[in-house]
Formats: C-alpha cells, structure tokens, sequence
C-alpha cells in the first residue's frame, strides 16, 4: 500500500517536471533565438558588440536618440502608472469594503472592462478624450499613464481585492479609529503594511504590462518603448532585438520576484487563523 | 499603582437614541444612564440592538437621533477617531503586522507620545493583562485569549473616557472565558474606567457588571443589578432570558398568584388582569422531597456537578424542572414518586393561561 503511494507520488512528480521541461522550452526557444541574433555576425561569428552598445547608455542616447527617448518615457510611465494605479485603486476597493458593499459587483465589473475591450476599440474612444489631455496637459508620452491606468485596472483590482479578503478590514479599521487614527493613517500605517504583497503584485503587474505596450502608445503617436524598438527595426535590427529581450527578461525577472515575495509571505503568515 | 493611572472616571448617558436598519428597529428610544465607574453589561438575544448601541456610542455607527453625552459633552456629531474610547472587538482585532508590544503603542503612537515613554506604558499595560512575557509577538504566535488580552491593554494604553467591550468573550473556548472574565472586571476596578461590555451570555453579565441591562428590540427591558435582573425580573421576557423559568398556569387575584396550590407573591401585578395567567416558577424555587405517596413522578435528571435538574412530571402529566443537591440524586431515581413545593419567593406572571411549559434548558 505503502509503495503504490511512493510509486505514484514518483508518477506525479515525473510528469510534473515533465510539464516543467515542455514549458521551458516552449518559452525559452524564443529567446535563445532572440539571443543568439543579437550575438552572431553575418559570419558565423559571436560578438557582444550590440550588448556593449546597449549598456552604454550615455553613447546610446547619441546613436539611437528615439530609442533613448522611448526608454525614459516607458520609465516614467511604469512609475507614474504604478502610482496613480495604487492611489485610486487600494482607497476605493478598501471604502467598497467598508461602506459600500452593494456597489463590489459594480466596481468589480467596470474593474474587469479593459480586460474585454480590444486595444485598438480603446484607441478609438481614447483618441478625442486624448485631444484634451494634449490640449491641456502637452503631447507628452507621459500622460498615456491615464490610458495605462484603465488598462492595468483589471490584474491590480484582482490582486488588490485578494489581498484584503486575506486580512479583516472592517475590524482592524475600526480597531484603528477606535484608537484615535483618521482614515488616512488607517490606509497608510493598518491596511498597506498588511497588504504588502498584494500592492507588490499589482505593482510588479503593471510594470510588466506598461513595458510591453504598444498598441495604443503607437496609434496615439506617442514614443514609448515598445514604439521606439519597433522603429529601430527598420534601420538596426539587432539592437531592437536586444532591447526587447531585455525588456521580456526584465519583465520575467520582476515576475519571479513576485511570486517569490508571495510565497515567502505565505509562509510567514501561515497559522494566522 | 499609579503607573496604570485611575482615569478621571465619567458619566456616559444615551439619550433617545433610535436606529434603524433595513426594516428592523435596531434602537427604539434607547436611554442609558452609566454612572462614572461603572460597568454596565448589557445583555439580551442577537438582534436586539446591543452592539447597535455600542457601536453608536464608539461613534462607529450613526443614529437616526438622540444624543450621546460623555462626561456632560455632546459628543453625537465627533467622528471616532476623537471620541477617546477604547474598544475590544468580538472579532480578533490587532494589527498582523505589529507585534503585541506595538499594537499597544499604536493609540499612544498617534497621540504623540514620546517612544520611550509610550514604551514604559505599553510594558506595564501588558503586565496588567499578564501577558508581559509575550510582548515582542506577533499575533500570530498569541492564541485567542492572549490576543484578547493584548487588544484590552491597547484599548486601556490610551486612558480612554469609556471602556467598550464587544463580546470580548465569545470567541473563546469555556475555560479561558471564564478566567479572563474575571481578569476584566478586576482590571476595570483598578483601572475606574466607565464600561459597556455588550454580551449575549447572562453568565457573563451577572457575573462582571454592577448593573446589567437587558434589551429587546431596541429597548431596554431592565437595567438593575445582577441579583435584582435575576430575583425581581422585570418582565416575562427578563425572566425567560435570565436564568431558567418553568412555565405553570396560575390564577392571579391582587398581589398574589395561586399556583399547584400555593399562593405566591407577584412581582408587577399589574402585568396581567387578575384571572388566568402563566406563572413563570425558577428551578431553584421547586422543592422536592421523597413521598411515597405523592403524587409526581420523576421523570428524568441530568447531573450537573453540585446541583442536577430534574424534570418531574406533574399529577396533570404537566413536566416541571426542579434543581436540587447533587447528593439527592439517589434517592429519587427516575420514576419515584416526590411531592412537588414552591419556595414562597415572589413570582412573575404573564398575562393569558396557557399550557405549562418546563423551562428551556
């Protein structure tokens, strides 16, 4: 009896690994191509030239000013992306909680939207409402943070909400007030220290989803990165690879980190109950 | 003692206060007068409007109107963040992420104490709950009781005009209840801090209060001293929910009640016209004593340690609960015939005959 369960976990570890195995390939491939041409010469040489170049970075704002400009603007707009996410975002779903419950379903709805609207239907609503965000605000790639807000809603809204299922809002809030805290210590110093993770995940989320867009950074004529990679694909094919490689193994890497914070959290937090 | 610090002791008053929920009248002209000092536990069945009021005096909940007044001071427009009371929660309330240490601090934190004395204060509240071995814990590691504990000393830490206790208890297993019971109420005269402590169990409130009020739909029924709620209940509600009451019918004329053949005074006369009534008798006033010819027969018992209840079955096949001496027990074994008394202590009455009806254990 004993050996048909150890012959069994045996079977389910074998083929989880095997699983394992498939993925990583299924993801890896791509990326050791992506590798390998930025490293190979028409030759059949290997260089690190593109790299060199691409680390470079006071010497690439020179060669590939669009490139340069398409970096900062995607930089600034993961951090004014994740910002504005969190301060609309955690106040709102937290007073749903506490005050509104009747209006969860509805928030959760208009939250999951972006998730079923094409790119591309968004550009065309967003292209008027951007005709006034240029008028007053400039034409700046930075203000597709409000676009990137909408769209990131639904990954935050689903970590953020999981996160407060996991503590006991209304009477550690009350617990709080009840001591003397007004609403905005109650947010800053009860609930974001115990939601630590779930701000990390939606945090990490966005990053990874502003990094990666295009669609509406390109048809609203704005450089962001992925715009500016696309560009340099016409004149220098291997520096574009490699900065999208770079952006993808960023983008993983911030992943990983993620779900390691989580789980380590996991199992800090594990006999709460 | 002067560390823990006797805290300018107030008078609390609840004036009219009416709430209303979805239907349900949660406060119906709730009027509650606390004396500085002192603990008042307000008792009664889920749903009557105990934690409602409550929570409107912890400023957690609005009425619809009436006043609250502290200390003499309106205070029924001030948000709870200012309204200086401290609170334990039903619910285990301390902050995950603090350890038992810093939950304490933390109302003293926002009052801009100094850290090293916010420190001192949150050790030796910790000691008065007798949990100071487990300062630097996290919630987590604490059961159930010893959280409860910690979140009394963070309520206590900020010497907060009123005490609210939300069923501070019913969270706990029987034993460590009981124990931390008595720790409130010691802790509470120590410390002279008015109190509300809101539970469903009578135990528990005749057990701590000085004064236990018992509500129903939103009003209060009576609000006395324990043995007064236990002895002289009011109503047929209070002594229905207080303690046990068997059921008997009676014919009342004046001040007295005529039951299986005793006349027994009434408490309130006047809570039914005289004739036909239902008698509501407590199992520690039914004597039994061993009568081979009397006319009841036992009908089953159930040990309880000291004393046991015992249900006998009256010559109309009416059941009636008696409690006796644990050391009777043997002498009346199921089916012996008892003769069946009342002790002559004053009884409450209910207005309509209706059928007997042994008390609900």
């Amino acid at each position: 009896m004993a050996g048909l369960i150890a012959r069994r976990a045996r079977r389910q570890a074998t083929f989880r690994w095997i699983v394992v195995v498939v993925l990583g390939i299924f993801f890896l491939l791509p990326l050791v191509a992506m590798l390998m041409f930025t490293i190979r010469e028409p030759g059949g040489q290997y260089t690190f030239d593109t790299w060199r170049q691409f680390f470079d970075w006071p010497q690439l704002a020179n060669t590939y000013p669009e490139l340069w400009e398409g970096m900062k603007s995607s930089g600034g707009l993961v951090l004014l992306t994740v910002a504005l996410m969190l301060v609309m975002l955690v106040p709102t779903v937290v007073w749903t909680r506490l005050r509104l419950p009747w209006l969860r379903r509805v928030v959760e709805y208009l939250c999951l939207l972006p998730l079923t609207i094409p790119a591309i239907v968004l550009v065309v609503g967003l292209a008027p409402v951007y005709a006034w965000v240029t008028y007053f605000l400039g034409g700046s790639a930075l203000t597709l943070t409000f676009a990137y807000t909408v769209l990131v809603l639904p990954y935050a809204y689903r970590a953020i909400d999981a996160g407060l299922s996991g503590i006991d809002v209304r009477t550690l809030s009350e617990a709080a007030r009840s001591l003397g805290a007004s609403w905005g210590t109650v947010m800053w110093r009860v609930v974001l220290p115990n939601i630590r993770s779930a701000v990390l995940s939606a945090a990490f989320l966005t990053v990874a989803l502003v990094l990666g867009e295009f669609t509406i950074a390109s048809l609203l004529n704005r450089t962001n990165l992925q715009v500016a990679v696309n560009l340099l694909g016409k004149s220098s094919a291997t520096m574009s690879v490699a900065v999208s490689l770079a952006a993808l193994v960023l983008a993983f890497i911030l992943l990983f980190a993620l779900s390691f914070a989580s789980r380590r959290r996991g199992q800090t937090t594990r006999g709460t109950s | 003692m002067t560390t823990v610090g006797l805290s300018d002791s107030v008078a609390v008053h609840l004036d009219g206060l009416r709430r209303r929920f979805a239907g349900v009248q949660a406060l119906d002209n709730l009027d509650l007068e606390m004396a500085p000092g002192e603990l008042i536990a307000l008792l009664g069945p889920s749903g009557c409007g105990k934690t409602t009021a409550l929570r409107v005096l912890a400023g957690l909940e609005d009425a619809d109107s009436g006043r609250v007044l502290v200390g003499g001071k309106d205070i029924t427009n001030v948000p709870a963040n200012r309204r200086d009371m401290g609170m334990v929660f039903q619910a285990y309330s301390l902050f995950p992420h603090l350890t038992a240490l810093q939950n304490v601090e933390f109302g003293m934190a926002l009052r801009k104490m100094k850290p090293a004395a916010r420190r001192e204060r949150a050790g030796e509240m910790l000691d008065l709950v007798g949990i100071g071995t487990h300062a630097e814990r996290y919630p987590h590691q604490l059961s159930g009781g010893q959280q409860q504990r910690v979140a009394l000393a963070r309520a206590l830490a900020i010497r907060p005009k009123v005490l609210l206790l939300d069923e501070p208890l019913s969270a706990l297993d029987a034993k460590v209840r009981v124990q931390l019971r008595d720790e409130i109420r010691r802790i509470q005269l120590e410390v002279g801090t008015t109190t509300l402590f809101v539970t469903h169990d009578q135990e528990e409130a005749l057990a701590v209060a000085d004064r236990v009020g018992v509500m129903r739909a939103g009003r209060l029924e009576q609000l006395a001293a324990p043995e007064e709620v236990y002895q002289q209940p009011a109503t047929a509600f209070v002594a229905d929910f207080v303690g046990l009451s068997n059921r008997l019918p009676g014919t009342l004329s004046g001040a007295s009640v005529e039951v299986l053949d005793t006349v027994l005074p009434v408490v309130d006369p006047s809570a039914a016209p005289a004739g036909p009534v239902t008698v509501l008798v407590r199992p520690e006033a039914v004597e039994l004593s061993v009568d081979p010819d009397g006319s009841s027969r036992v009908f089953a018992a159930s040990f309880l340690g000291p004393t046991s209840r015992v249900t006998v079955a009256l010559p109309t096949g009416d059941l009636i609960i008696a409690q006796v001496a644990s050391a009777m027990l043997p002498e009346i074994p199921p089916g012996a015939a008892v003769r069946v008394a009342l002790r002559r202590v004053p009884v409450v009455v209910e207005a309509g005959g209706g059928a007997a009806q042994p008390a609900r254990v």
